[in-house]
């Protein structure tokens, strides 16, 4: 299946990657409006800062995903003809084990709805938002 | 080939999508004594403290069972495996056919033999009926003790305080939490119960509980306090429930002891989840780890195997994630280990309500616990999970800045290329 | 605070942030390699030192909402036509820090620009033009010494060539990328440039630093550079490329060496320029052993020896005064091709005074070496490539229609990959990627994004070519080359055009 792919070596730190996530699960997919008048929620991927290293982290969308294992609702599920690992927000319940099982760290709390929030590949666009934002082609969406 | 499955937790779930993964076509069937689909069992407390609502329990949509050509048996128990004739008797006179079966039974409440716990006004909190029943004391009851401080305990008294009991805990351990967690996750988590008005009453237990007229009036504990109460849950643990596997000739512990392939002593038989004792990941041992991640992965790999996969179960790892009032709870591992030969590092700040603990054995990270805290805690199971050594990075580890740029450089690589 | 020191007061640029299109996401913050945009933690919000602030316009490019707007200081000192702000501020700067005034890029004051002041011909009813699309059109070009005659000899009723031949380079394009050094860019910037060159056909150049071990893969496609410092130059690497260039000059500091400082000289750089970790790299001005034309033969013949004379050897010079002459000399010398290096042409790092004073215009030293090369008879013998400020594929055929062979492309190649010509490249800071080895910049160049825009600029300018060409009914870049009948002056006078060797427009 396709997958974002992160290469360390021209990821430049900027971060747009996850404000295009931010914008793109936003209500009014406005960048301005998604920060001024929406309530804030977390990327759906993590940009990591080490010195000159800087990389994102994105959803692996396992085979054998410890987060689906884990769930303890049927929140997390494994498309099995996408592949794609997907949370369910109506049914999660919070609880975290997701969170504690991600071997990634990129299940991330969403403390005001009380649940987590993941990658979902942009199932509305062709190339997921985080990809198309990158301006320096650090992110790269295809099978490997 | 006909597959068949008793018990309806989790580990059918994973049982049936293991199977699936391998084949498409053939039949499974799932009997259960419960008159429900899987649910999510630990949702049972959401459910109590009102937080979520039936509907929402189902583990699956609807559509899977169909979808995946289960037919389920539900309210229909399981009596007897009649291994010779490949089938499964059911208490209604029912035969149940299958080429390969999955036991599945899970655990029941351990009760332990407290004067006057027999009668009315005694609960467990395992399933959904016990949920409802607790449900229908709410608004009836205003007095309620929870004889058990570990998760199920913890999180029954939670739902039944929010739901305006006066809840009191009696655990015969030193704290809370014991099994999983240490005593000063113990006490964080303690504290917190009691700011929302739990009573906590730790290294006590209930020798009496008093009854007038049948009905539950009180408990009196071993030193001889007592308090008044309407209704008493016993959540002290689980055993498994091995009752179904009585006198076939299948191996049994503990739990039903399985080979690596979850396969019983009996061939064509297999079990999984709180009822079996499975390979675990940390000690190379068999064990009962009765948790949610294992019993479902333990029926997945059961699953397979049924099907034909030949595929080995690499271990459980214990693992437990709960929040309490606002305080996110995680162990991982061996977090609380006993004995030498261990380095164990903590981070405390009481007033925040975080606490980080690792536990090292030959720079080998084995086991975590992390309160209040928990961001990206994946990264430290996995650790945990692949045996990286840690020894030279631990220092980062405990920060709450925990990322993968702590890790060296190859293990990261390798990880991201996935 | 209000008061600052003196130089702080009168800051070129002012940064306008829309206060209803900033989200504070402080991509500016992480992107100003020279900390203008500041995050105010306490504040929670981003703010901005414009003291700071280069111009580069990194930040309003990656603003993800517009919010940012870089302008000129509007903040003016009284009218002066003499003393001029730039001079003011320059004289602050240095009774501050009693330094040498240091820039980069090329030379940015008005000078005549001549390539503006030339017009093309275009072919009307008699001579028909040509459509590029339809029909074949040639910008294929050799560079290297041609004989004077060639001999052809009938054998078994075939014609064959028995003159031998210099070795010749065959480029795509008549545009190379000049010599940038590692060093002064990135290796990636160097991965994007050989790339771009190898696709496209053409040749890029090392400049003095050296080719990095990953680089050699590209010989094909390298022109490697033997400079005053020597640096990273070992028979290996004389033998690495097709051709290679001895740099006597550049233009945008004729006269002067070059100085990377040893904080720059890093493990990778060291190994490339073969010096160690951590110690100045010293271009003299001058090469300590040549200090006549004999000499300068000498060095050629060296290389030539060292390559078994199967590569050009091309001497590149800065365009000063006495061009033509020197270039007489350097064609005698045995050189193949000669580079010439017009005082708009870039630098890494350059005295300012030295940029902005020393030189000469690239048109009028490249229209009077071909002249003087011709009237002496050994125009043949040499290939030119003009150098110093090609900005577009107009500039380049009027620079072929003045007698090049060939251009240079270095600054327009940068702004291919990102460059806004902020003339910051000494300080090492280059918020592009660019002209930084500092590997949290350096990352912001991506080799394959780099190498695509390079090639497009490139194929881009050549299809430009081809139409200029055939709307002048020419159907191969040789029918242009020195053909200054196709060029015309416009607003010059009668000196300018006869060192240009052209008419007037109307004439």
């Amino acid at each position: 299946m396709k997958k974002v792919y992160a290469r360390e070596e021209v990821c430049i730190g900027c971060r747009l990657c996850e404000l295009a996530c931010i914008v793109e699960h936003s209500a009014s997919k406005d960048i301005v409006a998604a920060f001024k008048r929406e309530e804030k929620r977390p990327a759906r991927n993590v940009v990591e800062e080490c010195g000159p290293v800087s990389f994102s982290v994105h959803c692996r969308h396992c085979d054998e995903p410890p987060c689906v294992q884990v769930c303890i609702s049927g929140a997390m599920v494994k498309d099995t003809k996408t592949g794609r690992v997907r949370n369910i927000p109506e049914k999660c319940v919070g609880c975290w084990s997701c969170v504690m099982a991600c071997p990634y760290g990129v299940i991330k709390r969403d403390t005001n709805q009380g649940k987590v929030i993941k990658c979902d590949l942009c199932p509305d666009r062709d190339l997921p938002a985080c990809v198309s934002a990158c301006p320096n082609e650090a992110l790269l969406y295809e099978e490997r | 080939m006909k597959y068949v499955i008793i018990g309806n937790g989790v580990a059918a779930i994973g049982a049936v999508e293991g199977i699936r993964q391998t084949d498409r076509k053939n039949p499974v069937t799932i009997i259960a004594a419960e008159p429900y689909a899987t649910y999510g069992r630990p949702l049972i407390a959401n459910l109590l403290r009102g937080k979520i609502h039936e509907a929402d329990m189902a583990y699956r949509p609807e559509a899977f069972y169909c979808d995946n050509k289960v037919t389920l048996l539900l309210g229909r128990t399981a009596a007897k495996i009649d291994i010779a004739a490949h089938r499964v008797l059911l208490e209604d006179g029912d035969k149940v056919p299958y080429d390969k079966l999955l036991i599945a039974t899970g655990g029941k409440p351990f009760i332990p033999p407290i004067q006057g716990k027999d009668g009315p006004d005694v609960y467990t909190f395992a399933t959904l009926d016990d949920a409802g029943k607790l449900d229908a004391l709410v608004g009836k009851i205003k007095q309620i003790v929870v004889i058990g401080g570990g998760l199920i305990g913890l999180k029954a008294a939670e739902s039944l305080n929010d739901r305006g009991l006066k809840v009191t805990v009696v655990e015969l351990a030193d704290r809370i939490l014991s099994t999983a967690f240490d005593r000063t996750a113990g006490n964080i988590i303690g504290k917190r119960l009691a700011e929302a008005g739990i009573e906590v009453i730790t290294e006590n237990s209930v020798k009496e509980i008093v009854r007038k007229k049948d009905r539950v009036k009180g408990i009196i504990l071993n030193d001889g306090q007592k308090r008044g109460c309407e209704a008493v849950v016993i959540a002290i643990g689980v055993i498994p429930d091995t009752d179904i596997v009585r006198g076939t000739g299948i191996e049994t512990n503990r739990g039903i002891v399985v080979n690596d392939y979850l396969e019983t002593s009996v061939a064509g038989i297999y079990a999984a989840g709180d009822v079996a004792e499975a390979l675990d990941l940390l000690s190379g041992e068999r064990r009962v780890v009765p948790i949610w991640p294992n019993a479902y992965t333990q029926g997945q790999y059961a699953g397979r195997n049924m099907a034909g996969a030949g595929v080995a179960y690499k271990g459980g790892l214990p693992m437990n994630s709960i929040e309490f009032y606002g305080i996110p709870t995680m162990s991982m591992g061996m977090a609380n280990p006993a004995g030498a030969g261990y380095e164990v590092i903590t981070r405390l700040s009481p007033e925040k309500n975080v606490y980080r603990k690792l536990v090292l054995r030959d720079g080998v990270l084995v086991g975590a616990m992390l309160i209040g805290e928990v961001e990206r805690a994946g990264i430290l199971t996995g650790l945990i999970r692949n045996r990286v050594k840690v020894g030279s990075f631990k220092e980062e580890l405990m920060e709450d800045t925990l990322s993968l740029s702590s890790l060296p450089g190859e293990i990261r690589a390798e990880q991201l290329s996935k | 605070m209000l008061h600052q020191p003196i130089t702080k007061n009168y800051h070129d640029f002012i940064i306008e942030r829309d206060p209803e299109k900033c989200i504070q996401c402080q991509v500016c913050v992480r992107q100003c390699s020279y900390g203008a945009h500041i995050y105010d933690e306490k504040e929670g919000r981003v703010t901005e030192d414009e003291t700071r602030c280069v111009g580069c316009h990194r930040c309003e490019a990656l603003c993800p909402t517009g919010a940012l707007t870089i302008r000129r200081n509007p903040s003016e000192f009284r009218e002066n036509a003499l003393w001029a702000p730039q001079f003011i501020k320059n004289i602050y700067k240095q009774a501050d820090t009693g330094g040498v005034l240091l820039t980069g890029m090329g030379n940015p004051y008005p000078y005549p620009v001549y390539w503006d002041r030339m017009v093309l011909d275009a072919s009307q009813v008699t001579n028909p033009s040509i459509d590029p699309l339809r029909e074949p059109m040639e910008l294929r070009t050799w560079l290297g010494s041609k004989p004077d005659a060639v001999e052809v000899e009938m054998k078994k009723g075939r014609p064959k060539l028995t003159t031998n031949f210099s070795p010749q380079l065959q480029v795509n394009y008549p545009i190379l990328f000049s010599a940038m050094s590692y060093g002064s860019i990135n290796l990636n910037v160097h991965v994007g440039l050989a790339r771009a060159a190898e696709e496209l056909g053409i040749l890029y150049n090392t400049g003095e630093g050296g080719l990095h071990q990953s680089l050699y893969k590209y010989g094909k496609n390298t022109i490697v550079q033997c400079a005053s410092g020597r640096f990273g130059v070992d028979s290996k690497y004389l033998n690495a490329g097709v051709a290679i260039e001895i740099k006597i000059g550049q233009g945008a500091k004729p006269g002067i060496g070059g100085h990377l400082p040893g904080e720059k000289i890093g493990k990778e750089i060291s190994i490339t320029r073969m010096i160690p970790e951590g110690s100045d790299a010293i271009s003299p001005a001058p090469h300590h052993d040549i200090y006549s034309i004999e000499d300068l033969r000498q060095l050629i013949y060296a290389l030539k020896e060292a390559t078994d004379y199967e590569k050009p050897v091309f001497v590149k010079i800065a365009a000063v005064h006495n061009s033509a002459a020197i270039a007489s000399g350097i064609a005698r010398a045995g050189a193949d091709v000669i580079a010439i290096d017009g005082f708009r042409g870039g630098t890494g790092a350059a005295p300012t005074m030295i940029r902005d004073n020393v030189g000469i215009p690239i048109e009028l030293a490249l229209a009077s070496v071909d002249e003087r090369l011709r009237q002496e008879g050994i125009r043949n013998r040499v290939s030119l490539l003009a150098a110093g400020g090609i900005r577009c594929s107009a500039d380049v055929v009027k620079a072929i229609a003045l007698g090049a062979d060939a251009v240079y492309i270095g600054t327009a190649a940068l702004i291919a990959v990102g460059c806004t010509v902020c003339q910051r490249c000494y300080t090492g800071k280059c918020p592009w990627g660019i002209a930084t080895n500092d590997p949290y910049l350096a990352k912001r160049i991506n080799p394959d994004i780099a190498h695509r825009r390079l090639a497009n600029l490139v194929r881009a300018w050549g299809h430009e070519i081809q139409e200029m060409l055939g709307g002048m009914g020419l159907n191969a870049i040789e029918s242009l080359r020195g053909n200054r009948e196709k060029l015309r002056g416009v607003g010059l006078n009668e000196l300018e055009l006869n060192i240009l060797g052209i008419k007037h427009a109307g004439a």
